[in-house]
């Protein structure tokens, strides 16, 4: 670490040591914890073990790190079918924490967590921030929602334990948001980065440059966002963007970072074990290929996660980082693999109109995707409301706004599409979130 | 000389001019004027009202999206060249009209035409020296 730090390299904390551990030392650490869980879990979960047993596998059948593609996948499924406890491999007593998603059908999926999972979960955001450039003194704003939702305690625990001066305003409730951005002078902000171009258009409203703010940092996950949506980011704020990505069937946000470099973002694999698997076969993909990422919890105790099939679509990016660090990288998530619409064959995904969009607009007008079939032939409309940043009440440059949305449309999906502008707030919503995607097609 | 025109977004479907309206009748606001510029599928509806600031406000609190515009209201004798005239006065300028529409003005027998220019400041000297004559917002809204 001093010697890190003697080099020059001052975007690190002495927890951020894992980062930059010899590759063969790093393998045989991960070797020692994957046989280690897997043998944990085949002792305390029964859902574990018994497909284990199907496979005819025990523990010891695990004598290298290119054993982990014999074991078996847990998916979201198993998590609904054994609520609320059934994948625990911890006794109650020794659970501190539990956790829940939003589960917006049906029962929600808990997670668990024992304080050495607190500690892990800690010391990993600890490692994102550092990679961030953030450190003691700053002043980090956590507006991602605090609760079930494992975004704002594992964020806030994470600035804590970085030294920072945490401000836990939760989510909602923008002007304030802004007012304390502004009134304590606040270098971080941690929310979605969506909530965040809301909170610049705010700003905007009320008379502030969120370029004049001290703010520098922005650290933002917990939806897939694109490369357009940092440029429009950067442009209107002072902020870096650094993209972050988590799960809270894995732990919560800070599996994985952006650094400085901005060249994809650095698992944190010391204690999560990606793989990227072809998501049709299931068959293990190599390094720059894309596919879907699975990954395994080498060191959770309370509820360990063996190939946990994530469905967001990325790949291992080959090579080193420029910035020293000798964890792997992922790309940036752009869609899952269960958003894919398929149109008349072509595979289509809402975070492509999304992209679209904005790249048009600025900023994200509310939208909604409709498919329809007319003669055994699929259709799709993208129905946009029009804000008033659009409307202008010469009908030439709405016809003009209608174009132009419909030929970038058509150039990013690759397919006719219909775009259909729409009066403001007539979409629905539900709770706050948008529905994107109506699928009125009858098979 | 500037007259606040009220643009508002909607859709080109039944019922869609009715709930604005009701809304502004409830408030007992007065529309001077309407015009519809529509396409197939949405359209935008231009109104000249009786409180522009508060029919902005109580649409815009409705969730609408509605705008603000600068027209010129300029008043002729409603006969036959009325019009040609008023047009006659912009001859050899490069002042072009974004889009226009008329009624007629219930105090004697005149018509109001209501013009969005692209230079209204140059239309405006224009008309003037020519002797036509400018409506002002309050003697419009009388």
């Amino acid at each position: 670490m001093n010697s890190l730090l003697e080099s020059g390299v001052t975007d690190c904390h002495p927890a951020s040591a894992p980062d930059y551990m010899p590759v063969d030392e790093l393998r045989q650490l991960q070797l020692r914890r994957l046989q280690a869980v897997v043998e944990r879990a085949s002792e305390h979960v029964q859902h574990f073990q018994s497909r284990m047993d199907e496979r005819g596998l025990i523990p010891a059948d695990i004598r290298s790190l290119e054993d982990i593609s014999r074991l078996p996948f847990t998916v979201k499924s198993d998590l609904r079918d054994t609520y609320p406890f059934g994948l625990f491999a911890s006794p109650m007593k020794d659970v501190v924490r539990l956790h829940a998603s939003s589960g917006t059908t049906g029962k929600p999926i808990v997670v668990a967590y024992t304080q050495d999972d607190i500690d892990v979960w800690t010391s990993v955001l600890v490692r994102c921030f550092a990679g961030c450039g953030l450190h003691r003194g700053d002043i980090i704003q956590v507006a991602y929602g605090y609760g079930l939702f494992t975004g704002g305690l594992g964020a806030h625990y994470g600035a804590e334990g970085l030294g920072a001066t945490v401000v836990p305003t939760s989510g909602g409730n923008a002007d304030r948001q802004i007012m304390l951005m502004k009134d304590f002078g606040v270098t971080a902000m941690c929310c979605t980065p969506t909530y965040f171009l809301h909170l610049i258009d705010r700003a905007a409203e009320l008379g502030i440059d969120m370029k004049d703010l001290p703010l520098r940092a922005g650290v933002f996950g917990a939806e897939p966002w694109t490369e357009s949506m940092r440029r429009h980011i950067e442009n209107r704020s002072s902020v870096e963007a650094f993209d972050i990505y988590g799960l809270s069937e894995i732990i919560g946000p800070g599996v994985a970072c952006e650094c400085r470099r901005h060249q994809g973002l650095h698992i944190f694999e010391d204690h999560f074990y990606p793989e990227i698997i072809d998501p049709e076969t299931g068959e293990p993909l190599p390094d720059g290929i894309e596919g879907e990422l699975v990954l395994t919890t080498l060191s959770k105790q309370a509820m360990p996660m063996i190939r946990y099939r994530t469905r967001d679509i990325t790949m291992l990016l080959p090579g080193r980082c420029e910035c020293g660090r000798t964890i792997r990288r992922m790309g940036r998530i752009g869609r899952r693999s269960d958003d894919m619409l398929i149109i008349r064959g072509v595979n289509v995904f809402p975070s492509q109109v999304e992209a679209a969009l904005l790249e048009i607009e600025g900023t994200l007008p509310n939208y909604q995707i409709l498919l329809t079939r007319e003669h055994g032939l699929d259709q799709m409309e993208v129905q946009v409301e029009v804000t008033p940043q659009m409307f202008n009440d010469k009908i030439e440059a709405l016809q003009g706004l209608h174009a132009k949305l419909q030929g970038a449309l058509d150039h990013v999906l690759g397919i006719r599409i219909k775009v259909a502008l729409v009066e403001a707030h007539s979409l629905a919503r539900s709770e706050g979130k948008a529905k994107r995607v109506i699928d009125r097609r009858t098979s | 000389m500037k007259i606040q025109q009220l643009s508002l977004f909607v859709e080109n479907k039944p019922g869609h001019i009715t709930a604005p309206a009701r809304l502004l009748a409830r408030e007992g606001i007065d529309i001077r004027s309407l015009y519809l510029a529509d396409t197939q599928q949405y359209g935008i509806v231009r109104m000249i009202v009786s409180n522009w600031q508060k029919a902005a406000g109580i649409l815009e609190a409705h969730g609408y999206v509605a705008k603000m515009t600068e027209v010129l209201a300029v008043q002729v004798p409603d006969r036959p060249g009325g019009l040609a005239d008023v047009l006659g006065a912009l001859d050899g300028s490069d002042i072009n009209i974004e889009y226009m529409y008329a009624f007629p003005y219930l105090r004697g027998n005149q018509a109001v035409l209501i013009f969005r220019f692209n230079d209204p400041d140059a239309a405006i000297a224009q008309l003037q020296t020519a002797g036509i004559n400018l409506v002002a917002s309050n003697e419009l809204l009388k």
